[in-house]
């Protein structure tokens, strides 16, 4: 697991607190041994496959769920068998859960009357939470009288109008269409900047965590892999899986010789920077958009290669992206679309490049 | 507009006749039923000329009039009591996992699956026993009697009740009541303020579902039914015995006046309530629309 990130995890209490956290169900390990630390006033993503545990993990977190094992601070406080109507959190449900008997003014009142709010405070607040969302002129409509974005809207209001300390979302992009879930990303991350509390999401979308979160802990099978900044994830990602769950890449097996070098499957060493065990099996990761691409004898000198056969071109309109075979591995490589420049046709010979900062080594 | 899925020629003749047909089948008894009502003659089946005598004779019929006091008391005390069983029973089944909640949900049905005479031999022997060990232990002479039939007709009725709630509360997702939870709400209030509001049209249907099958039923009623109370269709069956008059003609036109009127002020009652809106009404329509007569065609639906 990584450290990565921590720095921003000052000495000031953390938002959410987990130690080793277990939850089965039955038999099935849902969330396997996770420690985390997430900071007050961040964005957090947790990301991963379905069934890698995270929706549990938010679940925890909210009191939906209690954890089998370990320990669950909320701010400080333990919460680890609170009722959910205890926890000073809030959650953004995948399908947003209106209350579809109650307008949206009630629906976003619920929470304050139920904590008994008094009456002058909670006209007060509903509004401020409803202009917030920009829904105001639609109070007195009902959840299926709106459209999905609006629904997404009230369900953040009625969150948001109890001022919680972490707020939780499940999915909360996942039941739009694709030009709306792009104006809400923005959306919501400036939202979460004006109201400056924690905000916890759970998705199974790369490019939506890496847009608006600012910190990613990564799951797959109910074990938390790495957490980081986007960036960190991104470019040294800790494993294989991380490697090919965020973004494109190309993975070429390989062993490590020495901690500056590695051993390609095809026997080539090659520089490549790590500090794992001599021999453990790896893989060089290498995205698409790094990687070079000249003729096989016109590789620069300080860049590595492989030599293989163009096998198809892939036409984006803003780039192009190449398919280059080898008798071991499959690697593609992404040009700009500028004018000029290499162009090698289908069937020819080309050398695949890298620089050595252009590569990571990850565990296999 | 026409479409082609519209039907039409022969297609649409026939299909246009055999609606009517059915209508026919419905409608001509009860027609027949109200028009004798009205007959002027002893014999049920000769038209004696206009009269409403035989109304006034159901006024003026004592036991009649008993039989109906009877029939309403028990037919609101039980209820009420089923709906409130019946909802909880529903509730535990669909929202909680517990030990025996399989056994608990088959067992619910065998009031719906046993034939009536089986279930009122089984109150008539249960009252009985209960009633000498009663008198054997505490020395209290119970008779049978509107309490016996009350609590065999809750004792059919929770399982009609909670099977109705039980297909609306399936049909509403657990997540609401996730979401009330985390907005701070207790469980009760959980319950008072989504569960409930979104299961009303559910538990509407059954309460009017329970008051017609306690208001029609006979055979368990009977067996129930000690010489102190009798309810109406069981006193009205004991007539039919001593031979057809059009009193039970205009006997049975009140009942089935009684009946419309429920169904029409339960619909008013969801038109008006408002805060229901339109998809719970529409449930409480298909609940309502068709109210099962007996609990033999209940039964029948059920098993299909």
């Amino acid at each position: 697991m990584s450290d990565r990130g921590d720095h921003q995890v000052s000495e000031q209490i953390a938002a959410v607190k987990l130690t080793a956290i277990t939850k089965r169900f039955g038999s099935v390990v849902a969330v396997d041994n996770v420690d985390l630390e997430i900071a007050d006033g961040e964005f957090f993503a947790l990301l991963g496959p379905s069934g890698c545990g995270k929706t549990t993990t938010l679940r925890m977190v909210a009191g939906l769920e209690f954890p089998t094992e370990g320990s669950l601070k909320i701010f400080g406080d333990e919460a680890g068998t609170l009722p959910p109507n205890r926890r000073p959190v809030n959650t953004v449900f995948q399908d947003y859960a209106l209350f579809p008997h109650m307008t949206v003014e009630a629906n976003v009142a619920f929470g304050l009357k139920m904590q008994r709010v008094a009456k002058h405070e909670i006209t007060g607040r509903v509004q401020e939470a409803i202009s917030l969302v920009r829904l105001e002129g639609l109070e007195q409509r009902r959840s299926r009288q709106l459209s999905g974005g609006q629904r997404q809207r009230v369900a953040l209001a009625r969150a948001l109008v109890n001022r919680p300390k972490v707020l939780l979302l499940d999915e909360p992009l996942g039941a739009l269409d694709l030009k709306l879930r792009q104006e809400m990303q923005g959306e919501l991350k400036a939202l979460q900047r004006e109201v400056g509390i924690t905000f916890v999401f759970v998705t199974h979308d790369q490019e939506e965590a890496l847009t608006m979160a600012d910190r990613i802990g990564v799951m797959n099978e109910g074990e938390l892999l790495q957490v980081g900044t986007p960036a960190e994830i991104y470019e040294h990602p800790v494993n294989r899986f991380v490697a090919n769950f965020i973004g494109q890449t190309n993975l070429l097996d390989a062993s490590v010789v020495s901690n500056d070098t590695v051993c390609l499957a095809n026997g080539v060493h090659i520089p490549g920077k790590s500090d794992l065990l001599v021999g453990t099996r790896v893989a060089v990761c290498l995205r698409p958009e790094r990687a070079g691409m000249h003729p096989p004898e016109e590789v620069p000198a300080d860049q590595q290669s492989v030599v293989g056969r163009l096998e198809s071109v892939t036409y984006l309109g803003n780039a192009l992206v190449y398919t280059v075979v080898l008798d071991w591995v499959r690697l593609e490589v992404r040009r700009e679309n500028q004018p000029g420049g290499y162009r090698p046709h289908v069937g020819e010979e080309v050398a695949v490049s890298w620089t050595l900062d252009a590569i990571s080594v990850v565990r296999a | 507009m026409s479409s082609t899925v519209q039907p039409r020629g022969t297609t649409k003749i026939a299909l246009t006749a055999h609606s009517w047909l059915v209508y026919l089948f419905f409608f001509a008894p009860i027609f027949v039923l109200i028009v004798f009502s009205f007959s002027d003659d002893n014999n049920v089946g000769r038209w004696g000329g206009f009269t409403l005598e035989w109304y006034q004779d159901f006024v003026e019929h004592n036991q009649l009039q008993n039989a109906v006091w009877v029939s309403v008391r028990v037919a609101l005390l039980s209820t009420v009591i089923s709906v409130v069983l019946g909802t909880l029973a529903a509730l535990a089944l669909e929202r909680f996992k517990f030990r025996g909640r399989k056994v608990f949900d088959a067992l619910l049905y065998l009031p719906i699956i046993i034939p009536d005479v089986t279930m009122a031999v089984m109150m008539l022997l249960f009252f009985s026993e209960f009633f000498d060990l009663l008198d054997a232990w505490f020395g209290l002479d119970l008779q049978k009697g509107l309490g016996s039939i009350t609590i065999s007709h809750i004792a059919f009725n929770i399982s009609f009740v909670s099977v109705v709630v039980r297909a609306r509360l399936a049909g509403m997702s657990e997540v609401l009541e996730e979401a009330a939870l985390d907005l701070y709400a207790t469980r009760w209030k959980t319950f008072r303020y989504v569960t409930l509001p979104q299961i009303v049209p559910g538990v509407a249907g059954g309460a009017l579902l329970a008051l017609t099958l306690s208001l029609d039923d006979v055979v368990i009623t009977q067996f129930a039914a000690g010489p102190g109370a009798t309810t109406l269709p069981v006193f009205v069956f004991g007539l039919i015995r001593r031979g057809v008059t059009p009193l039970i003609n205009a006997t049975s036109v009140l009942m089935l006046a009684a009946s419309v009127i429920l169904v029409a002020l339960s619909l008013a009652f969801q038109q008006f309530s408002g805060r229901g809106g339109r998809p719970s009404l529409r449930a409480a329509r298909e609940a309502v629309s068709a109210p099962p007569k007996t609990n033999t065609q209940i039964k029948e639906g059920i098993n299909q």
